[in-house]
């Protein structure tokens, strides 16, 4: 045994996290309104939504983020 | 079971019932190998109709399977060495960067490249006999990792798991939506209907999968083959969907694809920052570990392609 923290930490877990040249993460919505006013129900715990706006299923991320140059 | 492809595959099923004939023979070729694993394997996820329900833990059939382990083991560290003699190993917070630079470095033929723009219904319904070997049972070698994990890694394995087995919506288990899938063109749904089919490669691919989840000591590497698996999907997934469109496939394989887009795109940030991120910063050693675990996906993944691809007699 004694593998792991000796104490036991509160983590951070944010329910919104935004990664670096990725989408931003949201833990816990039931619904999300895209740009064009649509709004999306949501059935996972969490969502990636897209905000290189490049994606082909806007509001959600895609992955295409990685295929175009960083600014 | 699996029908033989050599001395050692011959012997496992009368070990799989109790009643081996002497000791286990030596594989005979590396297809025997990878198919005799795999079999042993099995055993530890839904067995067969016609083996013993106590062959799992026979201490014959550990024997052999351990036997087998070791070698695939080596033979994965010795192409990781020769693909990166010297890798650095990341501090523990450049690892997600680490991890994106080796998937943005792999060079791999894409066979979803080749789906999307030329490949015939015949090629198409043949990777997907090749891919159901692991989609039939997707994310199970993974859930094998969870207890041995460090908290925050834990915790974020079993958000990704989640969503993998339909937010407990059997209906959208990833695994039953392949099933589906596999119906909807034609092909069989049931777990391991083409195993008989399967190439040795994508034998090895499964077995290794097995092997990263079912021993603690290589839970880095299970977890760097998962982020390395959702890293390169989603943007593959799309190109799928296209390629089945494209040959008139819809329905239940397209969802399958479709959903994967999606999925794969939260995934692989949950995998790259909160799982492996995390892990490396509680257990420094396994950072190097992660990176083989991901390389030997991407190289698993390329060794079917290339393998289809010359198959198929298509440029690469």
């Amino acid at each position: 045994m004694g593998r792991g923290p000796v104490s036991a930490p509160d983590f951070d877990h944010p329910d919104v996290v935004i990664h670096p040249h990725g989408p931003m993460l949201v833990r816990g919505a039931s619904s999300v309104q895209d740009a064009d006013g649509t709004v999306h129900r949501v059935e996972r715990a969490v969502v990636a939504l897209c905000r290189c706006d490049k994606s082909s299923r806007l509001p959600w991320c895609d992955g295409t983020h990685k295929v175009i140059p960083r600014r | 079971m699996p029908k033989p492809r050599g001395r050692l595959s011959e012997w496992i099923p009368g070990l799989l019932v109790g009643q081996p004939r002497g000791s286990a023979p030596a594989a005979d070729s590396w297809d025997d190998e990878a198919l005799s694993l795999w079999t042993l394997q099995e055993l530890s996820y839904r067995g067969f109709e016609d083996a013993s329900d106590h062959a799992e833990w026979d201490p014959r059939a550990l024997v052999v399977r351990y036997e087998l382990e070791v070698a695939l083991e080596a033979r994965l560290r010795a192409r990781w060495a020769d693909h990166e003699p010297r890798a650095a190993v990341p501090v523990p917070a450049d690892l997600p960067a680490a991890l994106e630079a080796l998937v943005a470095a792999d060079d791999g033929p894409s066979l979803a490249d080749h789906v999307r723009r030329r490949a015939d219904l015949d090629q198409v319904l043949e990777l997907l006999r090749q891919r159901s070997v692991y989609q039939l049972k997707e994310a199970d070698p993974t859930t094998w990792v969870v207890p041995r994990l460090p908290t925050r890694a834990k915790a974020a394995l079993m958000e990704l798991q989640f969503d993998e087995y339909g937010n407990g919506n059997p209906n959208r288990l990833h695994a039953h939506l392949f099933a589906r899938g596999m119906e909807a063109v034609g092909l069989r749904p049931e777990y391991g209907a083409y195993v008989d089919d399967a190439l040795p490669e994508t034998l090895e691919l499964n077995t290794t999968l097995s092997m990263f989840g079912l021993h603690r000591r290589l839970r880095g590497a299970a977890m760097g083959h998962l982020a390395a698996f959702e890293m390169s999907s989603s943007i593959p997934a799309r190109k799928i969907v296209q390629g089945l469109g494209r040959l008139g496939l819809d329905g239940a394989m397209v969802g399958y694809y479709d959903e994967h887009v999606e999925a794969d795109a939260i995934h692989e940030q949950v995998a790259a920052h909160a799982i492996c991120g995390t892990l490396a910063e509680d257990e420094p050693d396994q950072a190097a570990e992660i990176l083989f675990g991901a390389f030997t996906c991407l190289d698993l993944e390329a060794r079917v392609a290339r393998t289809l691809l010359d198959a198929w007699g298509v440029d690469r």
